[in-house]
């Protein structure tokens, strides 16, 4: 028996009919084709799948589709216009934060909230703020270094070096 | 060269706007789940799919007896081993493939899988491959003809009979026996496909997450030319790729099924695993036990090696190694020592595991070589009383004696062991670490300097040794300039977050002169790349990357007879300057590149071909030999075993650099892919052979808590033999980091005794080892 759901995604208003049992991941993949939004377990523990539900990261694998009626669901299409860069996705770019890509978007959704929580966080405390998110690709120092300059940015203060540092 | 460019591709990913196969939809897919075996050995009784069918949006159910049918139930491995598609009698390990369920959604095709029922008569599964390999144990190929028992292979390099001479004769002989466990890749993404298959031109289109797409396309080829579906009508893509790291090298069943039933029923069929399944059923890494043995001179002078290894390949060998090297490069292992003696002899066995192996970001098992060799050698220098820096530093190749020819054959191109070793002392400050530990000592706590100096072989490789199922491991590129001076090139390589689009790039323009932003690069699709091997065992910049070089090389001759033409002088008058010819003594007459291709299209000479085009397929003339010098620093609770990384130092040699920036990430990312299998991952089967962490949740990926901060530098010796001297990086890090680990552990240890410490050394293994020793407190 499907149900009828209304979800605000990235500020469009979606209806649909859903099995109760659908998650909101493939909601979103799925039915709205909104393919940045990842999944990479079923365990709920890699956050490839990181979404902001009424501003809060979640990992939608966890979360059913019917529990995002009459909410509001940021995902990473919704970070900028087309061919823009905000401060964060600006600092994984200049600060090779990325590498093959999959994790990308569940790792930028979760520095959202993160930076809005703790808009000038220390090392630590990025590393904390983000160890719900599995990457195998970049060894996190880079993703790091790509919050911080996020975070320099939205603050408008001196943006860190993004050259690579080297001993 | 030289420039840390930011990356072309990066902007996509960062949009949510890359294109992963799960992105991908097609008309009229069905989607396909597995049924997969809970039993590692095991004969099956009934496969009954009654139930299954009669859930609506089920559209069929597909048993080995189905693909048997068609004689598709059966495939080779890279190894020229042979594995099943689906059994039709007995399956060998657990999370084995057993039936395929197609249905109209990928919930349908879950609930039908959970619908199948299987009837299985369990058998007593051989797990431990010592076991495995004794005399009255269960022979478990019984499919292969003429198997008498469970060895598969065994492989011997270097001399025995001189190495055994030297060991009896040595002033001191140390050994070490340790296990590399099993590890899984994990890349985030995991693997899955879309076959499409259209009856109406028998043409079939295979989506999928291929580290190889040309080598697989080969492959799908051989398995389906007896239904009438030939490699002309075979097109392989691999869209983008969400980290690789050897485990989308294979073929693995679920690639088949999809192709025979798509085949069977018209319809494009998708499957993508999930975790789970990635975990438990696809190629595995490592798994090799090691006895490793030095003799030397009580001086400290390395005289000889010698290793034995068990390979446990688990039911069948699947690894994705060169034909001729079933240890892959394992014979790298004699170090970055100036030595002239070593045996090795390695067999391999068959147990009721999942099969593989693969290589987790390294170049075909130099992984376990390099843990072999950097832990002994510290057991060496322990015996002889020696710093390991100094005793590494007394016995190190020099400089000046590359080409350098190893016991075990191969030739070291080039290298310079001394100064990466002196710029990771010199960055730690090393006397001063030493004296305080000692301090600490005193004290009663423990800290440990652990150091790795590793050699590696890349960049597989020249065709006279170097094939996969009889393919030559060279690699291509195809350049295409247009009219208006800007290019696109294609790769037989594939990309699974290395960067190529911004490197690739990078190289052309380095050569050519054209604006690295006006380089498209492709990859991925065969029916536009040129054939190549694909990327892993870091092998993409020096194979493919020197391909680039050569085509450039090809066209800039080109475009020399045409400036020549143009200028209306003879070539010899004209000299090259990154982007323009000239000529000599009189530089204001030059054509820039951009003319000079405009010309190729518009005014050309005649009697040359028109266009601006050229494609290498690049056989390099030997490996390429990667170093590096890591230095760890740990300190460890005295009472609770927690060990806490606090410097890590990585100093790498990878050549002439093309872009810093990424060269550093790949670092990074292989030194967090070190500390995982020296302090966290590990598969571990109980005896029934039930893997105990077949979940995310029990099989411990670094986060960014687990992961320090790294620290890297390099030094750069080129390449002699590579076009631009490259020697490729993807997976130095990965090789050198976990011996720099277990050794600063073990450091910190060594004043109880404590020699060796198998990996991962998680608090708890460490734990109760400092509880038997008496180092804990309480």
């Amino acid at each position: 028996m499907k149900k009828q759901i209304t979800v605000s995604v990235n500020g469009v208003e979606h209806t649909a009919e859903v099995e109760p049992r659908l998650l909101l991941v493939h909601f979103i993949r799925e039915d709205l084709n909104l393919t940045g939004t990842h999944i990479g377990c079923d365990t709920t523990h890699c956050g490839a799948c990181t979404i902001l539900l009424n501003g809060k990261s979640v990992k939608s694998c966890t979360v059913l589709a019917v529990q995002a009626d009459g909410k509001e669901v940021s995902t990473v299409e919704g970070l900028s216009e087309p061919g823009t860069l905000n401060a964060l996705q600006e600092g994984f770019k200049e600060n090779h934060g990325l590498h093959c890509g999959f994790c990308t978007p569940g790792m930028l959704m979760r520095a959202t909230e993160f930076l809005e929580k703790n808009p000038n966080p220390t090392e630590e405390e990025i590393r904390w703020g983000i160890s719900g998110n599995l990457c195998r690709c970049t060894g996190y120092n880079n993703i790091v270094k790509a919050i911080l300059y996020a975070s320099a940015k939205n603050r408008g203060v001196e943006l860190p070096s993004t050259e690579p540092e080297f001993v | 060269m030289g420039h840390s460019m930011k990356r072309k591709e990066d902007a996509r990913f960062l949009s949510g706007k890359g294109n992963y196969i799960d992105d991908i939809k097609l008309e009229g897919m069905l989607y396909m789940d597995i049924v997969r075996s809970p039993y590692a050995y095991a004969k099956i009784i009934k496969i009954n799919t009654e139930e299954a069918l009669k859930i609506p949006g089920v559209v069929a159910v597909i048993t080995g007896a189905d693909l048997k049918a068609h004689d598709l139930h059966w495939m080779p491995t890279l190894m020229s081993d042979t594995q099943m598609v689906l059994p039709t009698d007995t399956v060998m390990y657990q999370a084995q493939e057993v039936a395929a369920v197609i249905a109209t959604s990928r919930y349908i095709a879950r609930d039908g899988r959970e619908a199948v029922i299987v009837d299985y008569e369990p058998m007593k599964p051989v797990m431990d491959p010592y076991k495995a390999m004794e005399p009255d144990a269960p022979v478990l190929r019984t499919d292969k003809e003429g198997q008498t028992d469970n060895h598969i292979w065994h492989w011997e390099a270097g001399d025995r009979e001189k190495t055994d001479e030297v060991f009896a004769n040595a002033d001191v002989v140390v050994k070490e026996k340790m296990y590399i466990p099993r590890l899984h890749v994990v890349s985030i993404e995991t693997c899955g496909c879309i076959a499409d298959y259209r009856k109406v031109d028998n043409y079939l289109t295979m989506y999928m997450t291929s580290q190889a797409p040309h080598a697989i396309r080969t492959i799908i080829a051989m398995v389906t030319a007896h239904v009438g579906l030939t490699e002309e009508k075979i097109r392989v893509i691999s869209p983008d790729i969400g980290g690789g790291f050897g485990g989308k090298v294979p073929v693995y069943p679920g690639y088949v099924i999809a192709i025979a039933v798509s085949f069977l029923t018209g319809s494009p069929i998708k499957w993508i695993e999930d975790r789970t399944e990635n975990l438990q059923a696809d190629s595995f890494a490592r798994d090799y036990h090691i006895d490793v043995e030095m003799a030397g001179t009580s001086a400290g002078k390395i005289q000889a090696t010698r290793f034995k290894v068990l390979a446990d390949h688990g039911y069948t060998d699947a690894s994705a190694n060169p034909s001729k090297f079933p240890t892959g490069m394992f014979s790298i292992g004699t170090g970055s020592y100036d030595y002239d003696t070593a045996f090795m002899e390695a067999d391999a066995v068959y147990t009721n595991k999942p099969p593989g192996g693969v290589a987790y970001r390294c170049s075909f098992r130099v992984t376990e070589a390099v843990h072999a060799i950097e832990r002994v050698t510290d057991t060496f220098a322990r015996k002889v009383g020696m710093d390991p820096a100094e005793l590494r530093m007394m016995n190190f190749i020099k400089k000046e004696d590359f080409p350098w020819q190893s016991p075990t054959g191969w030739e070291y191109d080039s290298g310079d062991y001394h100064a990466g070793l002196q710029l990771a002392m010199d960055t730690v400050d090393y006397p001063a670490l030493r004296k305080e530990q000692a301090e600490k000592r005193e004290k009663g706590e423990l800290m440990g300097i652990g150091i790795c100096t590793f050699t590696e072989i890349v960049g597989a490789g020249p065709s006279k040794d170097f094939d996969i199922l009889g393919l030559k491991m060279f690699d291509s590129a195809e350049i295409r300039v247009h009219p208006t001076g800007k290019a696109i090139a294609r790769f037989g390589t594939k990309s699974q977050g290395q960067g190529h689009e911004t490197t690739y790039a990078q190289i052309i323009a380095q050569e050519l002169g054209i604006p690295a932003e006006h380089i498209q690069i492709e990859e991925g699709d065969t029916d536009t790349a040129p054939y190549g091997l694909g990327t892993y065992a870091s092998r993409s910049t020096p194979t493919a990357g020197a391909a680039a070089v050569m085509a450039a090389r090809k066209l800039k001759a080109k475009a020399k007879k045409i400036a020549a033409h143009l200028l209306e002088v003879s070539e010899d008058d004209l000299e090259w300057e990154i982007g323009k010819f000239f000529v000599k003594g009189a530089p204001e007459k030059a054509k820039t590149i951009q003319e000079i291709v405009f010309a190729a299209y518009t005014n050309h000479p005649q009697g040359m071909e028109a266009g601006f085009e050229a494609t290498h397929y690049y056989d390099p003339p030997n490996l390429t030999f990667p170093s590096g010098a890591y230095i760890c620093v740990v300190d460890i609770d005295r009472e609770t075993a927690e060990i806490k990384v606090r410097r890590f130092v990585a100093i790498d040699d990878c050549g002439n650099i093309i872009n810093p920036m990424i060269v550093q990430g790949q670092v990074h990312g292989g030194l967090t892919q070190g500390i995982a299998p020296a302090m966290y991952e590990e598969l571990i089967y109980d005896d029934e052979g039930n893997i105990l962490n077949g979940t995310l949740m029990d099989y411990l990926v670094p986060t960014a808590v687990e992961s320090p901060k790294w620290e890297t530098g390099h030094i750069v010796t080129p390449s002699p033999h590579h076009p631009i001297g490259a020697k490729g990086v993807g997976e130095s890090a990965t090789v050198g980091a976990p011996p720099a680990i277990a050794n600063a552990i073990v450091d910190a240890l060594s004043p109880w005794g404590v020699s060796h410490l198998e990996i991962p050394i998680t608090p708890y293994k460490l734990w109760k080892v400092m509880k038997e020793k008496g180092i804990l407190e309480s």
